[in-house]
């Protein structure tokens, strides 16, 4: 592979003319093959940051309970008992595209990887997936290979799939998104950084062999589409989830002995990353010897073993008096276990190969001169507010047509091949509450976990949406009586270097900022991921929020489900907000207006009063109201408890599908045994709360007086995943 | 009751297996890693769910050649008892320590859902805390469940009384509907003619905490607690 480094070599890596000028500047001479595709992965967007860092940091990230913010490989979260939480999601939209098995699987490995290279045991994954419109010939392959992939990676790792959510939006059609968050527990003291120390200490590779699987992986991600993307298909990396379980455990088990001074996985950019991360964080250098890298391809170059992007790899800096105590452990789970180097006190990496000098670059400016871009942005414009829109259909064929939409229909043939159950500490599975609830095993207390993002908001009002995916992760979180701590965010827009798109990325920053600072739930991790385009059509603004909250004692989780002889009480109001909304689009074909307004002081009342409530005790579901509106809310709860509804509200100024379909913020359906004392406790906190209904019988019956069977509204709940991806092509 | 978890490389469901065995036992059960050949003290083994050596060539196909899975047989041999739970069920009957074979789910997909069980007979030590006929929910979380066993095969299983549980419907309705993954005639486990090894694709031990969705699981446990309490 004699290729001449040039500027179109350059190029070719993915390096900009004046980025290419500039390691020329750092390197003082030409650079090697090898160094050229170090700074290529080191400062492609997916790992530099580029484009966004320098917003990034207008992000809320402290409170008195956040351990370890981002900065590290996951975020850190006290939850109390003297356990930690840590998570993070991550994204990989485009391998998911060109390879969507492997590359939902390897999204799953990677942010594993993440979580328990800091010394947490993962106990949940969730994913938020968004593909394109049903219509379009591409999209059913898509969904059955990476909801195959996320399941299959997954559950042979033994970590329950526990929650998510599915959308489909044509801006997604050459650009599905694989959004997969992983949680982890681990003793508040006893969390593994990844600084490296110690000169002369010992490097150490464990996990599988090095292949010539994803390299320029990195760089791929940091690109659009076109119509040659089918070639980029070697760029996917392939993932072994039984190699990722045999790491997990090995790992787990080296970590209860003080053998670790510094872990990291190799993820994005593999062995360069990973090295040059350690290294540099530790203020240090690092010597390696590619001949000692353990590989499963003949005859590979030191360019491929520093670009590979094989999976389940992880690298550390092992005390020299532990390094048997290591090999042995890796040699009981058939692992392989490799000193690939030293550190040193030079502050510099320098690789050699069979005799060869391949690469020699000083740390320090490979990081601290990594591009960091103010690309230009145009400030979003919002579209005209919606005005009067007349109801075409009626409440009942209105409902009927939502939640039979792939929007709203049952995602149950998607979690029903995700194992969620293995642990034995699944409080709530997919379906049964509004987050998913997963206690600690050997203690009372539990996790509430989400993802949550409503992109149709965003591409409105990006500032105003990006806020309400974080109220709603909170809503979600507050539904089932936990308080809401922290959030990891999924950052995942179009092109960067046009204006119109940067803006609707600083402005998201912008309302994710606000949301996080009312609600006091600081980002603590996360991803950003650009350049989600297809020949110049870009995706809609997604910034996926994943939440985490904690229950003191898991029993008093609350489901959404409806029981018989209950009342229902709508907590919140609202003028019956129609723009954006799911109605609008599934029933009158449009997708205008603004979307509706997010009051961070009343979602922050209103949900305090309602948590407030669920602890008391006495609430027997509780569901928060977003897509659709509260007449699917309460619907989708009779469905969840096959209990019947008679609604008997009384409607406000607004007009009736306004009222049922309106998508207005800051409200809950709570299913009480007696409406009268949560009214009254609502009216001394302040907080508009009104009776809607009572429960019982097997039909939904409308505040007009038409009765709809519930066994009618099941099937047509059920239908669309099933007959779309199991019928007939 | 002295029970062991036999661990693979691979298998994960050996916590929800001891959480299960030391609710109704009060004892914790011993983890016994697949390289170790000595069960003596052990009333109960247990091979659990999971995906041992990566469900590579077959399920359970490398788990079965483990040296651990002789001294199982021996253990069996000696009226010893052994549950194998889905991953476990498959390395059971690789191991040919239990007729037939478990193929890929009939809808080719992996099922994470609940069943319905129906107990074909009450009267062994693992199900006599269940009545016959009694039909009980279930975890169910595999893709390779489908039970298939030649005709002659079956017969023998059904007329010497060894089918353990069926498929069936929340009334006890074994139907082709309640048949989740197209095991022939609805058979969800069956045991060795000595009643002493059972084998099964749903997770019971999933299901032993209210908390947790239910506890239709717990009686199977607490049946052998009971049985084998020293």
């Amino acid at each position: 592979m004699a290729r001449q480094v040039d500027v179109s070599l350059a190029r070719e890596f993915g390096l900009s003319a004046d980025e290419y000028q500039r390691v020329l500047d750092i390197m003082g001479r030409l650079p090697t093959l090898t160094e050229l595709g170090v700074f290529s992965v080191m400062w492609s967007e997916h790992c530099s940051y580029k484009s966004s860092r320098v917003w990034l940091k207008q992000l809320p990230t402290k409170a008195s309970w956040v351990i370890h913010g981002p900065g590290e490989n996951a975020g850190v979260v006290d939850i109390g008992d003297g356990l930690a939480a840590v998570f993070k999601m991550e994204s990989h939209n485009h391998p998911s595209f060109i390879e969507p098995y492997q590359g939902a699987a390897t999204g799953v490995g990677g942010i594993l990887r993440d979580v328990f290279t800091m010394g947490a045991r993962p106990v949940a994954n969730l994913n938020a997936l968004r593909f394109g419109d049903p219509a379009d010939p591409r999209t059913k392959r898509v969904v059955d290979g990476v909801v195959r992939g996320v399941g299959g990676y997954g559950n042979c790792v033994g970590v329950p799939t526990v929650g998510g959510e599915v959308n489909f939006h044509p801006s997604y059609n050459g650009n599905p998104l694989v959004n997969a968050m992983t949680v982890g527990i681990a003793p508040t003291d006893r969390i593994f950084l990844s600084a490296a120390a110690g000169v002369g200490n010992p490097v150490v590779y464990v996990g599988s062999k090095t292949g010539r699987d994803g390299i320029h992986g990195a760089t791929m991600a940091s690109a659009e589409f076109d119509k040659n993307s089918e070639e980029k298909r070697p760029t996917v990396q392939v993932g072994d989830p039984f190699a990722e379980k045999l790491l997990i455990d090995a790992c787990l088990e080296l970590m209860q002995t003080d053998a670790i001074i510094a872990i990291q996985d190799m993820g994005a950019a593999g062995l360069t990353s990973s090295s040059v991360e350690m290294a540099g964080k530790g203020g240090l250098g690092i010597d390696i010897d590619l001949d000692a890298v353990p590989q499963r391809e003949a005859d590979m170059s030191a360019y491929e073993m520093m670009l590979s992007e094989s999976q389940e790899r992880m690298l550390m800096v092992v005390r020299p008096d532990r390094q048997d105590v290591a090999r042995a452990i890796f040699a009981k789970w058939e692992l392989d276990f490799a000193v690939i180097g030293r550190l040193t006190d030079t502050g510099r990496i320098v690789v050699r190969h069979q005799g060869r000098m391949e690469a020699d670059i000083a740390l320090a400016p490979l990081v601290d001169q990594a591009p960091m871009y103010h690309r230009p942005f145009t400030e979003p414009s919002l579209p005209a507010p919606l005005g009067e829109v007349a109801d075409p259909a009626g409440l009942s064929e209105a409902l009927f047509t939502l939640i039979a939409c792939p929007d709203l229909c049952s995602r149950a043939w998607v979690w029903n091949q995700y194992d969620a159950t293995v642990g034995g500490q699944t409080v709530k599975r997919p379906g049964t509450a509004d987050a998913a609830v997963v206690r600690i095993e050997g203690h009372r207390r539990a996790l509430a976990l989400t993802t949550d993002c409503t992109p149709r908001y965003c591409f409105a009002d990006p500032a105003g949406g990006a806020a309400q995916a974080v109220a709603e992760a909170w809503r979600n979180i507050t539904a089932t009586g936990a308080q809401p701590l922290a959030l990891t965010d999924n950052l995942n827009f179009g092109n960067p270097e046009k204006p119109e798109i940067m803006g609707q990325f600083v402005a998201a920053i912008r309302g994710i900022s606000a949301a996080c600072t009312a609600l006091d739930f600081p980002v603590v991790s996360g991803n950003v991921s650009l350049y989600n385009e297809t020949e110049g059509q870009g995706i809609l603004p997604t910034p996926t929020i994943g939440g985490l909250g904690v229950l003191q004692d898991a029993a008093q989780a609350v489901g959404l489900a409806l029981a018989p002889d209950l009342e229902l009480v709508l907590v919140g109001d609202g003028a019956g907000w129609l723009g954006q909304s799911l109605w609008l689009r599934e029933v009158t074909g449009r997708e205008e207006g603004t979307p509706p307004p997010v009051d961070l002081a009343v979602e922050r009342r209103n949900g305090d009063f309602v948590r407030g409530q669920i602890l008391a005790g006495g609430v027997c579901a509780c569901h928060d109201v977003s897509d659709g509106g509260l007449l699917v809310a309460v619907t989708e709860m009779a469905l969840a408890g096959d209990t019947g509804v008679t609604l008997s509200p009384t409607l406000g100024g607004a007009s009736p599908h306004a009222f049922w379909f309106g998508e207005d913020q800051a409200r809950y359906v709570l299913a009480v045994r007696q409406a009268t004392p949560l009214l009254a406790a609502a009216r001394a906190a302040g907080v508009p709360a009104e009776y809607i209904g009572s429960t019982g019988g097997g039909d939904l019956t409308l505040p007009d007086g038409a009765t709809i069977s519930l066994r009618l509204l099941q099937s047509a709940h059920a239908r669309f995943l099933p007959a779309w991806m199991e019928g007939a092509a | 009751m002295r029970a062991g978890i036999v661990v693979f490389p691979g298998i994960n469901r050996e916590r929800d297996m001891a959480i299960a065995l030391e609710r109704s036992s009060g004892h914790r059960p011993r983890m016994i890693w697949h390289r170790e050949t000595d069960l003596s003290g052990l009333d109960l083994v247990v091979v659990p769910g999971g995906f041992s050596y990566g469900d590579y060539l077959r399920c359970g196909a490398m788990a079965a050649q483990s040296p651990v899975m002789r001294a199982i047989a021996a253990h069996a041999e000696r009226g010893g008892h052994v549950l194998g739970v889905c991953n476990g069920f498959q390395i059971l009957v690789e191991a040919g320590l239990l007729p037939g074979a478990l193929l890929r789910n009939a809808g080719l997909r992996f099922l994470s859902m609940d069943c319905h069980l129906r107990v074909e007979r009450a009267d062994t030590d693992f199900t006599r805390r269940y009545r016959q006929g009694q039909s009980f929910r279930a975890a169910m979380a595999h893709g390779d469940g489908n039970y298939f066993a030649d005709d002659t095969t079956l017969d023998r299983l059904e007329g010497e009384g060894l089918v353990a549980f069926r498929y069936a419907t929340a009334e006890g309705a074994v139907t082709p509907e309640a048949n989740p993954n197209g095991s022939a005639r609805n058979i969800a486990g069956i045991y060795a003619p000595n009643l002493r090894v059972l084998g099964l694709m749903p997770h019971p031990e999933d299901l032993v905490d209210k908390l947790m969705g239910g506890d239709d699981g717990k009686p199977l446990f607490d049946g052998l607690a009971a049985a084998l309490a020293a």
